[in-house]
């Protein structure tokens, strides 16, 4: 039997019936990672010795005819931003190259105590910066679609494994459209939920106010089983919270599905446009009813965010300086040389540009004017939600403008890039959970994701209107 | 446009090395962001109260400490290079 392509379900239920053990599944794995990665890059660290540790304990329990988690024995990785006891943890970057995680994030020992064999760590734009991995400092994933495009970013490795059948599942984080770009651009499921609703403790932070942990999977079945798995109020991170939704029972005749029109302007490709509105056109002939909506400040998300984003970056990474954390450089004299080559010879270049743009908006005289501003513009979208969610139970629009484009055609325009994240910005700034459901393909063979915007803890919901999806 | 010396001091307030190639890609690049987050100028924010969080919270706060520190320790200081 093959075990590799198989869902969550699949894979328990074949577990159970003895049709393979988790030792055979962990090693089918990391033969296909050790065969197919040379030329994807979807893995800075594999963790061959805990993966079969753990598939062995998975095999014991089976053994001895204790029940086990639809989660044990089920191999995932790790974008490499959350910690993992004993094992590396970079973030993407040469700052932390040699930095090995303390202790377990809740996420992972979430995992660890479910049974999951965790295969790996990630690739990553480094510091999750970035939309298309290139930014990291290991080298870009490659799509493993199209082996000359990018996978998207920042989650490009987690999307990459899980849509190579390199993990069952991955887990990525999301500030502003990380994990959804790449599951769109690799055309599988990825999930950014409600901000809060996943602890951030172990996870390495960039823009905090924004940041959240999600699943990246090849169904949306999948999706709801891991989702469940890491979701829930951690004593461990003050941000969490608990999600008193569940069980959202629906008739699709009853659902209202608004459009915002905004997300269907200008700069959106011919094709992917096609492939979103006949998707929609799906869900009204299923009886859904389909409405054009507003979010008039939808334009000014982007650059709320990179006010927002960049000064959250630059208070979060003061930490790498060669002391606290990472690289110290070994030439330096005194204690401000330390700081200033450690960091020039540690962070990349988006790093380095965020960081400063953060530190110039946040500096004295330029406080209001920008970081006070984009607060209150910060309001203002998020306001524009709660108005069409009033009249509307989720929202339909693009993932990205694009498809997954050509490795090196944005990488020396930093605000050309920029625009990848334009339609799943503002559900960051407005702390809402999100999906990407792949909905079609281009002619070239390249997926399109569908994005389902639900209100704040609705995840439920959002994923069961995507399970209706044919 | 920022000065070369507006990016030299950002990039020291920020602790980072700059070459002097950089300086001058720097300039540009920030130049170009902040010219387009002018943008924001255009929404009237009168009135508007900030976000800092997008979703409401309280605070809960806990101890404070290190779990486990990589860099020698002597008698429970940290040695750092000489500040002056």
């Amino acid at each position: 039997m093959n075990i590799i392509g198989l869902t969550i379900k699949q894979t328990h239920e074949g577990l159970i019936k003895k049709e393979f053990s988790a030792v055979e599944i962990a090693k089918d794995f990391l033969d296909k990672i050790k065969k197919d990665d040379k030329k994807i890059n979807a893995f800075l660290t594999v963790t061959e010795d805990l993966a079969l540790a753990q598939a062995k304990a998975v095999d014991e329990k089976i053994s001895k005819g204790e029940e086990i988690d639809i989660l044990a024995g089920v191999p995932c990785s790790l974008k490499d931003v959350f910690m993992v006891e004993g094992i590396k943890c970079t973030a993407g970057s040469k700052i932390l190259e040699n930095y090995i995680a303390p202790y377990d994030a809740t996420v992972v020992k979430k995992l660890k105590d479910r049974g999951a064999v965790i295969l790996g760590k990630n690739n990553t734009d480094e510091f999750t910066m970035g939309s298309s991995g290139e930014n990291s400092a290991f080298g870009p994933t490659k799509n493993p679609l199209d082996l000359s495009r990018v996978a998207g970013g920042s989650s490009s490795g987690p999307a990459a494994a899980v849509a190579g059948d390199m993990a069952v599942f991955a887990l990525g984080t999301d500030t502003g459209g990380s994990i959804r770009q790449p599951a769109s651009f690799c055309g599988i499921v990825g999930l950014k939920p409600t901000y809060g609703a996943v602890s951030r403790y172990g996870e390495i932070a960039y823009a905090s106010s924004l940041d959240q942990a999600g699943t990246m999977t090849k169904t949306v079945e999948d999706c709801q089983i891991v989702f469940d798995a890491i979701k829930g109020k951690d004593q461990l991170d003050s941000t969490s919270v608990e999600s008193k939704i569940s069980n959202y029972q629906f008739s699709i005749s009853n659902l209202r599905i608004g459009i915002p029109r905004e997300y269907f302007a200008k700069g959106i490709d011919g094709e992917v446009e096609k492939i979103i509105r006949n998707a929609i056109k799906k869900y009204e002939k299923m009886g859904a009813k389909i409405e054009e909506v507003s979010l008039p400040h939808a334009e000014y998300a982007l650059p709320c965010y990179y006010i927002i984003a960049p000064s959250e970056a630059s208070a979060n990474l003061a930490r790498y300086d060669g002391i606290k954390f990472g690289h110290l450089a070994d030439k330096a004299k005194n204690l401000l040389d330390v700081y200033l080559q450690s960091r020039e010879e540690g962070f990349g270049p988006e790093v380095r540009r965020r960081i400063m743009l953060g530190t110039y908006v946040l500096s004295a005289g330029y406080y209001d004017a920008y970081y006070v501003r984009a607060q209150k513009v910060r309001t203002l979208i998020k306001k524009d939600f709660e108005k069409v969610f009033e009249k509307c139970d989720a929202l339909f629009a693009p993932v990205s403008p694009f498809p997954a484009f050509k490795l090196g055609e944005k990488i020396d325009d930093p605000l050309t890039m920029y625009l990848s994240d334009i339609f799943t910005i503002s559900i960051n700034l407005a702390g809402l959970p999100a999906l990407s459901l792949p909905c079609g393909k281009t002619e070239k063979g390249l997926p399109v994701g569908l994005q389902i915007i639900g209100k704040h803890f609705e995840e439920e919901k959002i994923l069961n209107i995507a399970k209706i999806y044919v | 446009m920022l000065t070369e010396e507006e990016v030299k001091h950002i990039a020291k307030l920020a602790r980072l090395g700059l070459t002097e190639k950089e300086v001058e890609k720097y300039q540009k690049d920030l130049s170009d962001i902040l010219g387009y987050v002018e943008k924001l100028k255009e929404v009237n924010i009168e009135g508007v109260e900030p976000t800092s969080h997008s979703v409401l919270l309280e605070n809960i706060t806990r101890k404070d400490e290190a779990l486990k520190f990589e860099k020698k320790l002597i008698e429970g200081h940290l040695k750092v290079k000489s500040v002056f």
